[in-house]
């Protein structure tokens, strides 16, 4: 378990607001120490430009890069030209939907995907096969809001050439069987592109072991800094695929009218990179590694159980996924609207998300306007949750004094 | 009274659970979405020489937008259109938390006067307002 007074010491966002009780990791994670000292270190220390000069600083900064995206494919279990770095995860989503999708998918053909996909993994397919005049297919969620093998079979036949889903719901907190999904994908011919920006804060994602050929995830999500993400890709595949973007550091000879490009990936990455990013991202992954999954876990799943035991007697509020993996809460104050109640939260220092989550169909598929959503990370410990929970009581009892006859 | 029972006042949840002048009816209309909260508003407005005769409202999203929209249409009926004009102005600057002569003329409107002390509020309380501004100013979408 962890000492979590020491842990919240890492991040000096509580320094500034000692009351802060953060639940919006979900949207994006608290920023530690180490990180920004890492990415401070190569402005103040190396910070030139990377495969460019041929000086020693500039030796050191790709050599830092290239030491953060070698990070990046232990982290997956993939390996260095297998890692693209991106801006995010919508970025990586939308690259793949225009290269590898713009020349492999068909007149005809079907992409699966899911209701609870973040909208950065549905609208790329969704706008590609308006393109191609393909179709796009969902699987059926279960009734309370899964993807299951059973469903996702039946969503499978020979048409399917793509298949692309979460790894873990943004908005519920569920983990998808993707391995199974995977390995039945793959006896079809289909290609599986997986969404894992809520997955790696919380587990190990390997992609050999699961056999993705796509897969992407952000950096601020776990810890790092904002501005870069990582898109894997099977080895064989990306070098099949056409560059997006052409122009400085991608290319291998220049001619009047011809170019060669470069290797994967580098042909891939265009321009100046994220740099201190890429290099803060990589310090992420040390602290990952040195907390331990194992640990991170338990913490989690601990403050999960807390929260949930605690908000099972709170009457006047309705939790949409009481049986969540991962901890990320979906909850509604009865007859109240998510921002309503958000306020009151806010006046509390409570922060938490509340709207549609960037998931607009399983907030339809819940049949209501939006959530508030509360997600829990390793700062947070059980005083944080007794002050939500202490926030959801005084949100429901703040509203019901407008009920009543006069209001009904 | 703190800063929360000032923003929502008796009077806006009641506009809120009984809205006024409630459902379209065809007249001239903007139509108005905030994408990241998911108020959605539509205002229309029947102006006869120069006078708003009728206005209506209909749409979803929280308590401070719908309810907003209720009074707003309480307001400014059987004003002119310039006289609509300034009043949606006064309003506009309330919720900036500036002071403003006159005041009276807001009416009931005044009693969003605690949403300026919730700048993440502030796109609720106007979106209807500026939906019936864009109206007054001519713009109007399609039936």
């Amino acid at each position: 378990m962890f000492d979590v007074l020491k842990l919240r010491k890492m991040f000096p966002i509580y320094e500034n607001h000692p009351d802060l009780v953060y639940l919006d990791t979900g949207a994006t994670s608290l920023k530690p120490q180490c990180v920004l000292d890492k990415m401070n270190e190569y402005y103040q220390e190396y910070g030139v430009n990377i495969h460019r000069g041929v000086y020693h600083l500039s030796y050191l900064a790709t050599n830092a890069y290239d030491e953060a995206r070698q990070k990046c494919a232990d982290f997956l279990n993939a390996s260095f030209e297998e890692i693209v770095f991106k801006r995010n995860v919508s970025e990586a989503l939308n690259f793949i939907a225009l290269t590898y999708g713009e020349e492999y998918l068909q007149e005809g053909d079907v992409v699966i995907t899911s209701e609870l996909e973040h909208h950065s993994s549905i609208l790329p397919w969704m706008k590609l096969c308006e393109r191609k005049k393909a179709s796009l297919r969902y699987v059926k969620l279960d009734s309370e809001g899964r993807i299951t093998i059973d469903n996702f079979k039946k969503a499978l036949d020979s048409k399917v050439k793509i298949v692309a889903l979460t790894y873990v719901s943004n908005v519920l907190g569920y983990i998808t069987p993707i391995k199974e999904i995977i390995n039945l994908s793959h006896k079809i011919g289909a290609k599986v592109i997986v969404d894992a920006a809520q997955a790696v804060a919380h587990f190990k994602v390997d992609v050999k072991d699961l056999d993705a050929d796509f897969l992407a995830f952000s950096s601020h999500k776990m810890m790092g800094p904002t501005g870069i993400g990582v898109l894997y890709g099977k080895k064989e595949i990306l070098k099949k695929i056409q560059p997006l973007e052409y122009g400085g550091d991608m290319n291998d000879e220049v001619c009047l009218d011809s170019v060669t490009i470069k290797e994967i990936p580098y042909c891939f990455e265009t321009g100046t990179p994220a740099i201190a990013e890429a290099i803060g991202l990589g310090r992420a992954i040390d602290l990952i590694n040195e907390l331990g999954y194992d640990n991170i876990k338990s913490h989690c799943e601990s403050l999960k159980k807390y929260a949930l035991e605690k908000l099972k007697d709170i009457e006047g509020i309705t939790l949409y996924n009481p049986h969540c993996d991962l901890p990320i809460l979906a909850f509604n104050i009865n007859n109240v609207h998510p921002h309503d109640a958000a306020t009151i939260f806010d006046e509390a220092n409570v922060c938490l998300r509340a709207g549609h989550h960037c998931a607009q169909l399983i907030t339809k598929w819940l049949k209501v306007l939006g959530t508030l959503r509360a997600t829990f990370y390793i700062y947070n410990d059980y005083h944080d949750v007794d002050r939500f929970v202490e926030s959801v009581k005084e949100c429901v009892a703040f509203f019901k004094q407008f009920e009543g006859d006069n209001y009904e | 009274m703190n800063n929360i029972q000032n923003l929502y006042r008796q009077v806006i949840m009641d506009h809120y659970k009984n809205p006024r002048n409630k459902g379209l009816k065809g007249y001239p209309h903007v139509h108005l979405k905030n994408p990241s909260c998911g108020d959605d508003i539509t205002i229309e407005a029947n102006v006869v020489d120069g006078v708003i005769k009728e206005i209506r409202h209909n749409g979803s999203g929280c308590s401070i937008c719908c309810s907003s929209a209720s009074v707003l249409t309480e307001v400014l009926q059987g004003k002119t259109v310039e006289e609509a004009k300034e009043i949606i102005e006064k309003y506009f600057s309330l919720m900036k938390g500036e002071k403003i002569t006159d005041e009276d003329v807001l009416e009931e409107a005044l009693v969003y006067e605690g949403v300026s002390q919730f700048p993440a509020r502030i796109k609720c309380a106007t979106i209807s307002w500026k939906a019936l501004e864009k109206l007054l100013n001519g713009e109007q979408d399609e039936q």
